[in-house]
């Protein structure tokens, strides 16, 4: 199989740009997306930040996936990508039916009290 | 020579040449837009009775002009040049921003409609893949091709909910609504049908489809191509992908988010002068291009006819034969502009012929008919690979052939009990008396 | 600075852009804006670390069909209230901060520092291409494909019932 990136003007990649690179931008993207749940009221934009969230994770496994740094890892790269993009998928899946189930609750919950606010929302509350 | 001119600059410069590539795909869209929407404007009025657009443009040269032959005589051009000229009025008119629009994403809104018609054409490749072709035509012959299209496309949502949202108006908005709603559920129906293709090709390369078109029809007829459009599950595959790509470009019968007797002019009725007309020109490239598409995945892309020239020249050592196999290589990019022109016909065509659905029609039929028969074709698609590979080409177009007509008994079955369980409900006919049912229209 | 280096700080303060966007801006279709963004560019920072099915997904899956969802719900809502902007004096935005600051500094300097001198590991790099994944995905993988599935189906019906049911 001929190596699908030689083409393209990023074909060295790997060579050039340190792995803590991608991690420290995944990082930012989690930390932003944390502060996010914590400080937004409106349900919709807390969802939008956990998605914020699970994208900076799936960047982190792509990230090791194409550095594998484990000995284990090393000695049979290919393997190790393979399974970090399968994670990534995974996710990905999981993701999309997270947000059918959990919009779905956002709009019951608009219909039932008209408006929303998380900080409203404690009539579970003891 | 010019060949070798590209040959070099692929050697010596490849991101020049990237660039290149990138300017053939813009300056063919932008140029071909124009005439376009003059050809629209005739067809339409041709076959509404009219006369459409055809004075704009014709020159009369006085009696003493200098050049013999020309003087006195009338030039016309049949309005060709009426675009132009309406495109320099939108140019010139006033340019109005009501008051109360959210004014950042109400500027962004027409570039961002604009931006997928134009990306969309990166992986299309309008010419064969060897020679001097095969250096500039796919912008990025990447692995990805069909799923790239199908990416790009389903970000073409944007402008239009955005402008609707910007606007600051009830129409407007309810045209956004309705364009993501309706972008949603074609979606599907249309990533099912190509991947029915996919999965017959192996490949999700366009060029890859292309050559897979060129293999013997039907896995048989050596002298002929493997049109998918000439195999049944490829036909249905095509029928489904029509649809759905003329729904994602909000034409008529599918123009819902732009209704004028409902909506005003839906997501652009606030945009005025250039804005206007960027919208305008998104909607025309986005159809040339995904014409482009139909062709490459269903009409044998570049090809002229499902005929194997170069197998008969080999066949029967007929010159005449060999002259058009060169003929279809060098003539492969008029070629494929000739197969979107047809497509973009057909748009007008349907566009004169059928009257808008309504809103819970729409639904109907991207959920319930669209997107089962697509699954069904799906299934299909799968049973041929697996007996082809089994019993060879013979038996699986048995198999495929008895799972179709499996799954049209199937469908008329489950269709007659619901008929039969609420024989009120399912006509489609239209009483004027009785209002619609009950959907939430938004 | 590489033509590689270049294109990817352009495309990582994009995506921040978007992930700062989708926090501090007051509307939420400006925020879900910023978030396509987001999603957009790091499809493509996807493709620089050869990932080119995931990445392709990635922009059909989030920024194409997740957020215009997002953008449906939210103008079927007209949540368009303007009160929701983060107040900088607040208690819990100024904890919030804290604390994301301190866990941030953590793992910046235990987890990311050492792998900062990390790169040139050569092996195939075929792995992104949809033939590698989907043989995997068939084969190694059947049994939690099998069972995201049934989940997908599981989400499918608990949205329908969810949008059906009166309250």
């Amino acid at each position: 199989m001929i190596p699908i990136l030689t083409h393209l003007p990023f074909a060295a990649v790997f060579d050039e740009i340190p792995l803590g690179w991608f991690l420290t931008l995944s990082l930012v993207m989690f930390t932003l997306g944390a502060v996010g749940v914590v400080v937004r009221r409106n349900p919709v934009v807390v969802f939008m930040c956990i998605e914020l969230m699970l994208n900076a994770v799936n960047l982190t496994f792509l990230a090791f996936a194409a550095y594998p740094t484990q000995m284990v890892a090393l000695s049979n790269p290919g393997e190790a990508a393979i399974t970090g993009q399968m994670v990534v998928i995974f996710v990905m899946a999981i993701a999309a039916a997270e947000v059918a189930v959990g919009l779905g609750i956002i709009m019951a919950i608009f219909r039932l009290r008209n408006e929303a606010d998380v900080d409203d929302m404690n009539t579970m509350r003891g | 020579m010019v060949a070798e001119f590209f040959l070099r600059l692929n050697a010596e410069n490849p991101l020049l040449l990237g660039l290149i590539r990138v300017l053939f795909v813009v300056i063919a869209i932008l140029s071909l837009v124009p005439p376009l929407i003059w050809w629209e404007r005739r067809l339409l009025s041709w076959m509404q009775d009219r006369i459409g657009p055809n004075r704009s443009g014709t020159i009369t040269f006085p009696d003493n002009f200098p050049l013999k032959g020309l003087a006195g005589k009338k030039v016309r051009t049949f309005g060709l040049i009426q675009p132009l000229l309406d495109g320099l009025k939108l140019f010139l008119k006033e340019d109005i921003t009501p008051n109360s629009v959210d004014r950042k994403i109400y500027f962004i809104a027409p570039a961002i409609a604009l931006f997928p018609a134009f990306a969309l054409g990166a992986t299309l490749p309008w010419g064969p893949s060897t020679g001097l072709y095969g250096i500039l035509t796919p912008v990025a012959d990447v692995e990805i091709g069909i799923l790239y299209v199908l990416a790009i496309s389903s970000l073409g949502a944007y402008g239009i909910v955005l402008a609707g949202y910007a606007s600051n108006n009830k129409y407007s908005m309810m045209g956004a609504l309705r364009a993501s709603a309706q972008l949603i559920s074609y979606e599907l129906a249309m990533a099912m049908s190509v991947a029915a293709i996919i999965m017959a090709t192996g490949s999700m390369k366009l060029t890859q489809v292309v050559s897979a078109q060129e293999e013997p029809l039907w896995g048989v007829v050596p002298w002929a191509h493997n049109w998918f459009i000439l195999t049944p599950f490829g036909l249905i595959s095509a029928i489904i992908f029509l649809i759905a790509v003329i729904a994602e470009t909000n034409r008529a019968p599918f123009d819902l988010p732009e209704a004028e007797n409902e909506l005003i002019a839906g997501y652009h009725t606030e945009y005025s002068s250039m804005k206007f007309a960027v919208f305008f020109m998104g909607e025309y490239a986005a159809m040339f291009i995904f014409s482009g598409v139909f062709a490459t995945l269903f009409l044998g892309g570049y090809n002229i006819l499902p005929i194997d020239w170069s197998y008969l020249a080999a066949a029967t050592g007929n010159g005449f034969f060999k002259m058009l196999a060169g003929a279809n290589y060098w003539l492969a990019p008029l070629v494929f502009l000739g197969k979107c022109f047809m497509g973009i016909t057909f748009f007008i065509w349907l566009r004169a012929t059928l009257p808008r659905l309504r809103y819970d029609q729409l639904m109907d039929l991207g959920w319930k008919s669209m997107l089962p028969i697509a699954v069904a074709n799906f299934i299909v698609v799968g049973l041929w690979i697996i007996c082809t590979t089994l019993y060879g080409a013979g038996g699986g177009w048995i198999a495929a052939i008895a799972a179709m007509i499996l799954f049209v008994i199937l469908y008329l079955n489950i269709l007659n009990t619901s008929r039969k369980a609420n024989p009120a409900a399912p006509s489609r006919t239209i009483t004027m008396v009785k209002s619609p049912a009950k959907t939430e229209t938004p | 600075m590489t033509l590689n280096q270049i294109a990817f700080i352009v495309l990582s303060c994009l995506a921040l852009f978007g992930a700062v966007g989708v926090v501090f801006f007051n509307t939420p279709v400006r925020s879900a804006m910023a978030l396509v963004v987001n999603f957009f560019t790091l499809g493509l920072v996807y493709f620089m670390l050869g990932s080119e099915l995931i990445g392709i997904t990635q922009i059909m899956v989030y920024a194409g069909a997740i957020m215009v969802l997002f953008l449906f719900v939210i103008m079927i809502l007209k949540s368009t209230n303007d009160t929701d902007k983060p107040q900088l004096g607040e208690r819990r935005f100024i904890f919030s901060l804290l604390g994301a600051g301190v866990v941030f500094t953590m793992i910046y300097r235990y987890v990311i520092m050492p792998t900062m001198e990390r790169t040139n590991v050569q092996f195939t790099r075929t792995y992104g291409t949809p033939q590698e994944i989907g043989k995997t995905l068939f084969t190694q993988y059947a049994w939690p494909f099998e069972i995201v599935s049934m989940l997908l189906l599981v989400g499918i019906v608990g949205s329908i019932m969810l949008a059906k049911r009166r309250f």
